[in-house]
This record gives C-alpha cells, sequence and structure tokens, in this order.
C-alpha cells in the first residue's frame, strides 16, 4: 500500500482534466483516490501523468483558438508584409503605380457603391463582374455539356480516339485570343463571341481529362456492368459517371480557370460591360486606382470560381477517389 | 450421349500478342452436374482463369464452345455471375447499393421495389453483412468486402456461380473462415460452382471435382480428382482424415511432380 501510494502521491492529477482541479489536489486527497481505485488505474496514471504538480491542461476553446490562428495569421502576416512593401516603395517621389493607401481612398466610391447604375458603361463594379460572370456561365455551361460528351466520346471508343485526338492536340494550343477575331467574324457580334472564346478556351482540359478519366475506368467495373448486363445509359450514369468523376472535376476546375483568364482579356477588345473592357477603360482614362481594385476582384472571384467547382467535385466524387 | 448442365467442349484459346499468337488453352472438355462444385487448380499462368472467364462470357474462346443447359454461351449474363478475387465493388456504393445494382438489373419485371429490398437484403444476411448494409467498400475490411461479392453474385440467382480465386487475397485465418461460410453457404442454395484457386486446400476442402491444369502454353486438363467426402465437412475433423489427405496428397504430386515449373 505504500508504494502504490508513493506513486500516485508523485502524480496527483487523476481527476478529470477539464475541471482544473489538478493543482488543487493535495497530497492525502491523492492518496484516498488511489486507495479507491483499482491497482491498473493507479499504475495508468502514474505514467500517463507529467509528474509536475503545477500540470494543467489548457482548455480546449485555447487550443480551436490556437488552430485557427495557426491557419489565418501567416497569410495575414504575409498580406501585411507585401502592402507594407508597396506602400513604401510607391511613396517615393516620381512613382509610376498609387500606393495601397491612395488606391483606397481613389476608389472609395467605387468600393462603397457597387450597385450604382447610371446607364451605359458607368455601372458599379457588381454589375462589371456579374457581367463578365454572365458570359463565363453561358460560355463554360456549353464547354462543360461539349466537352463532357467529346470526352466520353474519345475516352469510349477507339476510332474516335484516333480520328479526333490529332485535332484536339493541336487545336488546343491555340491561344485564347486568337480566335476571337475568327469568332466576330462568324457571329457578326461582339457578346457571342466573348462566349464562344470562353467555350473553345474551356472545352479542350474537359475533354481531355474526361476522356482519361474514361480510359482509366478499371477494367472489374467493367466487366461487373458485363455480367449484371447493364445497358449503354445504365452503364454511363452508374459506372462510368462515378469512376471518372475525379478525372472529370479536374478538368472542369482547370477549364473554370482558364474561362476566367480568357474572359478578361476578351472583353478588353469586344467592349460593353464586363470587367475587362473596365480595366481597358480605366487603362485609357489612366485611371490606376481603378485597375488595381479590378484586379484584386477578378483574383477574388476567380478564387471563388475554383473553390465552387472544387467543392462540387469533392461533394460528387465523395467515395470514388479511392479505388 | 446424355447432356451435363454446363459443358465445355474443345475449348481453346489464342490470345494475340506482339510476339504473335499465344495460345493459352488448347482442346479443354469439362461437363459439370448440377449442384456440383468444381474447382480449377494449376500454377499461374496455366490459364485457369481465362477458363473461368470464357465460361463467364466475358472472353470469348477462339475455338470449341461452352454449353449450359444446353444453350450456347458467348456474351457475360447474370445466369453466370462472377466472384472476382479483388471483390470488385463499386467503391461508390454502400454494400447494399452494391448489391441491389445487381437485383434491379436481374429482378426486371419480376420483382416489385418492396421484394427487391427484401432479396437483398436476404443476402446480406446469408454472408452475414446485414449489419454493414450502410458501409461503403472503403470502410469494409477485405474478408467483409469479399462477402459482399459473393452476396452480390448468389443474389442474381446464378445458375453457376463462377469464383476467381475469391479468397487468394485474404490472411490465412480470414479465408478460413469464409471457407467454412461458403460450405454452410452452398450447401443450403444447392448453387452450382466453379472456382479458380491455387489453394491446394481450398480445393479439396470445399469441392466435388478438381480439376488439376497442366502448365501453358496450351494448357489443357491434366487429371481430374473426385474428393468422395461426406458432406457437411468439418476442417478439423479432415485434417486426419485418410481419404482427405490422399487427396490432398494426389493434388499435391501433380503439382509438384507431374507439372513442376520453374518459378
Amino acid at each position: 500500500m505504500t508504494t502504490t501510494a508513493t506513486l500516485a502521491a508523485a502524480a496527483p492529477v487523476p481527476t478529470d482534466p477539464s475541471t482544473h482541479k489538478a493543482d488543487t489536489v493535495t497530497e492525502l486527497g491523492a492518496v484516498t483516490a488511489a486507495a479507491t481505485s483499482t491497482p491498473a488505474v493507479r499504475a495508468a496514471a502514474a505514467v500517463a501523468v507529467p509528474p509536475s504538480p503545477t500540470a494543467k491542461r489548457r482548455p480546449a476553446w485555447l487550443d480551436t483558438l490556437n488552430d485557427y490562428a495557426g491557419k489565418i495569421l501567416p497569410p495575414v502576416i504575409t498580406l501585411a508584409l507585401l502592402l507594407g512593401i508597396w506602400e513604401l516603395a510607391s511613396s517615393q517621389t516620381g512613382a509610376a503605380l498609387p500606393a495601397p493607401s491612395k488606391v483606397i481612398s481613389d476608389t472609395k466610391e467605387l468600393i462603397l457603391n457597387p450597385f450604382f447604375d447610371n446607364g451605359g458603361n458607368d455601372v458599379g463594379m457588381a454589375w462589371q463582374l456579374l457581367a463578365s460572370l454572365k458570359r463565363v456561365l453561358y460560355g463554360y455551361s456549353i464547354a462543360v455539356v461539349v466537352g463532357i460528351s467529346l470526352g466520353v466520346l474519345v475516352g469510349q471508343f477507339a476510332m474516335a480516339m484516333r480520328g479526333l485526338d490529332p485535332i484536339f492536340q493541336v487545336l488546343r494550343t491555340v491561344p485564347p485570343l486568337a480566335w476571337l477575331p475568327i469568332a466576330l467574324a462568324g457571329f457578326r457580334d461582339g457578346s457571342p463571341s466573348a462566349i464562344f472564346v470562353i467555350f473553345i478556351t474551356s472545352v479542350w482540359p474537359i475533354i481531355i481529362n474526361t476522356s482519361i478519366g474514361i480510359r482509366n475506368i478499371p477494367n472489374d467495373y467493367r466487366n461487373v456492368a458485363r455480367v449484371v448486363q447493364l445497358n449503354g445509359v445504365e452503364y454511363f450514369w452508374k459506372i462510368m459517371m462515378p469512376a471518372a468523376a475525379p478525372y472529370i472535376f479536374s478538368g472542369l476546375r482547370i477549364g473554370v480557370g482558364l474561362s476566367w483568364l480568357a474572359i478578361v482579356a476578351a472583353e478588353m477588345l469586344i467592349g460593353g460591360v464586363g470587367i475587362g473592357f473596365f480595366i481597358w477603360d480605366a487603362w485609357n482614362s489612366s485611371r490606376i486606382s481603378d485597375i488595381v481594385l479590378a484586379l484584386v476582384y477578378v483574383g477574388l472571384v476567380g478564387f471563388m470560381l475554383d473553390r465552387i467547382v472544387s467543392w462540387i467535385g469533392r461533394w460528387v466524387a465523395r467515395g470514388s477517389s479511392v479505388n | 450421349m446424355s447432356q451435363s448442365f454446363l459443358e465445355l467442349s474443345l475449348v481453346s484459346m489464342a490470345f494475340k500478342t506482339r510476339q504473335g499468337p499465344f495460345q493459352a488453352l488448347s482442346g479443354v472438355n469439362l461437363r459439370v452436374e448440377k449442384g456440383e462444385f468444381v474447382s480449377l487448380i494449376g500454377h499461374s499462368g496455366c490459364g485457369k482463369s481465362t477458363l473461368l472467364n470464357i465460361i463467364a462470357g466475358l472472353y470469348q474462346c477462339t475455338s470449341g464452345g461452352v454449353l449450359l443447359e444446353g444453350r450456347e454461351v458467348n456474351e457475360p449474363g447474370p445466369d453466370r455471375a462472377v466472384v472476382f478475387q479483388n471483390h470488385s465493388l463499386l467503391p461508390w456504393l454502400t454494400a447494399y447499393e452494391n448489391i441491389e445494382l445487381a437485383v434491379k438489373k436481374t429482378s426486371e419485371g419480376k420483382r416489385n421495389k418492396a421484394q427487391i429490398r427484401d432479396w437483398v437484403m436476404h443476402n446480406l444476411k446469408l454472408v452475414q453483412m446485414d449489419h454493414a448494409m450502410t458501409k461503403r467498400p472503403e470502410e469494409l475490411s477485405g474478408g467483409m468486402k469479399q462477402r459482399v461479392g459473393i452476396a452480390r453474385a448468389l443474389a442474381m440467382e446464378p445458375k453457376v456461380l463462377l469464383m476467381d480465386e475469391p479468397f487468394g487475397a485474404l490472411d490465412a485465418l480470414t479465408r478460413a473462415r469464409l471457407q467454412d461460410e461458403l460450405l454452410r453457404i452452398v450447401a443450403n442454395t444447392g448453387s452450382t460452382v466453379v472456382m479458380v484457386t491455387h489453394d491446394v486446400d481450398e480445393a479439396v476442402l470445399l469441392s466435388d471435382r478438381v480439376v488439376m491444369m497442366t502448365n501453358g502454353p496450351s494448357a489443357t486438363i491434366g487429371e481430374i480428382l473426385d474428393v468422395n467426402l461426406a458432406r457437411p465437412r468439418d476442417r478439423l475433423a479432415l485434417a486426419t482424415d485418410a481419404r482427405y489427405l490422399a487427396a490432398r496428397k494426389a493434388v499435391l504430386e501433380f503439382l509438384y511432380q507431374k507439372q513442376l515449373k520453374a518459378a
């Protein structure tokens, strides 16, 4: 009895850590606690708990806070540093670009009133972004349907692969803006041309990734489908789409990024409402601060689009990425 | 000449390779009766899996033919359900949904919704996996996945159950448990089974006949051993049974004396 009592006394923290009674437990209390518990529990307590009498577990909320701080602080600090360097560099006399503080004071109106509408091109940033997003939505939606269809065709049938793949490989290297003149010639209008450029830019990664996904469907799954005698439509929805989903969505994610890249460039040339033309217009009127603000918005929206597609992809492909 | 339940006559198979055609099987003749449990055993590369795939209809033999109840087999179908070596469960479906996929397709016009559900549950219970019906394959152990694979195959109510090294990827203890379960299930359902294996004990314990295949190329059936052991069979009692040991020895002799292959 004496030996176990000493053992436990050396580690007097066998109480519930969340109640923080640990440091108030007296040596006497520890002895009584030890006397009532089984030897196994006593031994475990003696080993598991650090032998310092002041040892105290941190409350759970502090750990959570610490976790968040660990994730949020590094980017915040980096951003603050970069802005600081930029501020310093731009506050030199004769600096060509405005400092962050000047950007904010110049664009205060635009930031605070994103929804104003003075007619024509003179509308708030939110409308500009929405106009661009609408074009992207149209072009990208067409690209998703056409891209997945062609990808399935090329992935499933060797003859289609041999016939189409060389053409795809050449066409996909054509830069987005090179398509614009031909689209303008064909459509004789700016808006459908911009949508076409979005489509033609984002369709290639979707086709190529879908076809790779289809070709990588394990033979076992095909055999299961053959034994069960699934028909073409059932095979498409029950085997092909879920099995290829991780590949398809990586294509969709690349595609949405590319279409957002292309829209800014296309809109610079076709004019009208849209974030691309807003930037071009700001440059022509030497409103550099507006350009900086627009770039920040373009970046944030692009980031959001990427996240949305990746989130949908993860939701759809839950389970199927583990093969 | 009377007709057997499953009949393979002069089945040959040649694969095209870069070095020209490779004759995997030649002139395989085999008759399997209804309710019989037949194992195909042989060294790796002897074409036993190829033969099973031909029966399944997944491969087309280059000459000869397979007849099931007098009808020629030339495409896969649920009447010859396959238990694949690596379970082949669809990872995005739960255990229940994996079986349901097969049951729905084979029950068209035969069962209504409630009956489909009952039949899926019946088969899950048969392999004692009803407790894990909502789990995805990744959450199941190897043995559990194979149980679901067996349930999926049985749920198609096949005329012949084809098993391609069903327990090959499992550890020895799990394998023994599943073999015992399979004995119990087959005794209950009276299924006709053709199983590919490379495990001598498994072949002798489970089978009515052990079909021993010669080494490829141009592999064919070397010997057929009748295992005349009463059922139900008990692995512990058989461990010292003279007839079991003799059957085991006969297969071992075939594999390691007559068909010894440099590894």
